[in-house]
């Protein structure tokens, strides 16, 4: 058994066939994880006795031979801002970093209540705020492909793990790109399902009306495989969708011949040359595939990047103003004053890049601007949406880079936020949209490094993005 | 768009953050350049256009509330479990009431 290169099918087959136990394989995959994670920084916190805990109770099903979860046994990373029952949860952040929820994310629980192994968690950007994962309290994560380099942001460590061979699975989750974009930086899959899919309950608010928590995985199966274990409605969040979950692994194996796919032209005129030349060849994989490629446009995607800053800033600025020392978290000890000590705990807690948000987001909800900024930016966020309505009225999926360039150097753009948040251009679009996207490999550059290719398709159309994906994947894409 | 310090002192008191002098210096320019790029939303006639406050609820009206049953809260000592101060069942901040 190679540890490093394991799948959700390989895990199940082990455990069925009696190649090793579930605590055998917890046991090993807690200390390979161990072994290789100074050189990544991938995990803030293991939780080893949890983990054996549910390996325990993985073997005692299959000891009185019943039925075994989807995810039986699997090792799962998951990113910090998901809140994990009595593990530590800091949302890479100082001022959470003694934090010990008292209750579980949905996610988490249905994950494990689908026979998954929570390993640890996933370091991430402070918050969840960032393109690089260079925003973290504890430390940046560097991309096991290149390790000089970033593994993307912001969840960063969730996919690094995936990528080096430390967690089989993770979860990560996304507001303008924080799943897609590492995943394509590190060269594994990473998906965003519709807004909605996936409860929010217990995942650190940062933007409301954009978070989603998404899987991460090395083949497509496996990340429909975890999205069907964690997707559904749940009362505790109320903007969870109530549509059934279809079983997205049994739709795979369908063909993909005939299916309209469109290339928006707005994504492809401002490329790194061998990003554009990557998802160009990738595109050819499809098109073998029998899939109908056309050009569309998406009119307003030039205006994406305003309108996402505006919106994800104006909604963190009140999401975090629960963070102000008095119910969790590390307060500041030298105020005198109640007003004084909110002021010096978030002064002193929140990392530059949160204060920068929080600092605008204000901004952009006071007095005076309000209709300026964020009323304006809500209703170019309506244009966006409808981009997207009208360009899947004549496709089925959408096909575009996920960044224009690939991972850059540790410490490269750290310095220049406008630069940075440029960057999510690709991503952001379809967060707005609240669609459904997912990167995939698309071959690397040649310095190695990996290119992701973005699948976007119609609200809770993830099985129709899966089969292309996997379709894909089969047909050799992933080193197109 | 031109930030002057006194504004970015201003919106630092309504987001309950201290900031060091260079805080204040480092984000009067970053803030001005964001801002700028931002004004850009501008070229765009807006006028006819609702604004989007949320992606998407395709149920029925009611479909976001759950039945009217009781659920169990968080024991009082598990909610004051990560206080920094807490007592008597209470969480404790800096006395707000002079006498």
């Amino acid at each position: 058994m190679n540890i490093a290169k394991l799948t959700i099918p390989a895990v199940r087959d082990g455990l069925l066939g009696k190649q090793f136990s579930a605590v055998e394989l917890t046991t090993e995959a807690l200390r390979f994880a161990q072994a290789e994670n100074p050189k990544t920084n991938a995990y803030l916190t293991f939780s080893d006795q949890r983990a054996l805990a549910a390996a325990a109770r993985v073997d005692a099903q299959i000891a009185a031979g019943q039925p075994l979860g989807p995810l039986a046994g699997v090792p799962i990373a998951v990113k910090d801002v998901i809140v994990t029952k009595d593990v530590k949860t800091t949302c890479a952040s100082k001022i959470l970093s003694n934090y010990l929820p008292p209750y579980d994310s949905t996610a988490v629980e249905r994950l494990e209540a689908a026979g998954g192994i929570l390993l640890g968690k996933a370091n991430c950007d402070e918050f969840a705020m960032g393109s690089s994962n260079e925003n973290s309290a504890f430390g940046p994560v560097r991309n096991p492909v290149a390790l000089d380099r970033v593994p993307g942001g912001s969840s960063g460590g969730s996919a690094a793990a995936v990528a080096q061979g430390t967690a089989v699975v993770s979860l990560g989750s996304d507001t303008g790109g924080s799943i897609r974009q590492p995943a394509s930086f590190c060269g594994c899959v990473g998906v965003t399902p519709t807004y909605g899919r996936v409860s929010r309950y217990g995942l650190v608010a940062f933007a409301s009306s954009l978070d989603h928590i998404g899987p991460f995985s090395r083949t497509v199966a496996d990340s429909a495989t975890l999205l069907g274990a964690i997707a559904g409605r749940d009362p505790r969040d109320a903007t969870s969708a109530a549509q059934p979950v279809p079983d997205y692994t049994a739709l795979l194996g369908d063909s993909v011949q005939g299916l309209k796919l469109g290339l928006p032209k707005e994504y492809f005129s401002n490329l790194a040359p061998e990003t554009g030349d990557r998802i160009l060849a990738g595109v050819e994989v499809l098109k073998k595939l029998g899939c109908e490629i056309s050009e569309v446009s998406l009119p307003h995607t030039e205006y994406a990047i305003a309108t996402y800053y505006i919106l994800c800033t104006a909604e963190l600025s009140a999401n975090l103003s629960r963070f102000d020392g008095v119910r969790y978290g590390v307060r500041s000890p030298n105020s005198h004053t109640l007003a004084d000590m909110y002021k010096n705990t978030r002064g002193e807690g929140f990392g530059a890049e949160v204060k920068r948000r929080i600092m605008l987001g204000s901004y952009v909800l006071s007095h005076g601007y309000y209709d300026a900024f964020y009323r304006k930016a809500q209703k170019v966020r309506r244009l966006l949406t409808e981009d997207f309505t009208r360009a899947f009225a004549h496709v089925d999926a959408l096909i575009t880079p996920v960044s224009p360039f690939p991972a850059f150097k540790i410490g490269e753009k750290v310095n220049d936020p406008i630069q940075m948040y440029l960057s999510d251009i690709y991503t952001i679009t379809g967060s707005l949209a609240g669609v459904p996207c997912m990167s995939v490999p698309c071959g690397t550059t040649a310095e190695g490094l990996p290119v992701g290719m973005q699948i976007l398709t119609k609200h809770f159309a993830e099985d129709v993005m899966f089969r292309l994906a996997h379709q894909y994947e089969k047909a050799g894409g992933f080193t197109a | 768009m031109k930030l002057t310090e006194e504004n970015v002192r201003y919106v630092a008191g309504l987001a309950n953050l201290t900031l060091s002098e260079q805080e204040i210096h480092q984000y009067t320019a970053d803030l001005s350049g964001i801002l700028s790029h931002m004004e850009k939303l501008n070229e765009l006639d807006t006028s006819q256009v609702e604004p989007m406050t949320q992606v998407l609820f395709a149920g029925q009206e009611n479909e976001s509330l759950r039945e009217d049953v009781e659920h169990t809260p968080l024991a009082n000592e598990v909610a004051l479990s990560n206080a920094p101060l807490a007592g008597a069942g209470y969480f404790k901040v800096p006395k707000v009431i002079e006498r």
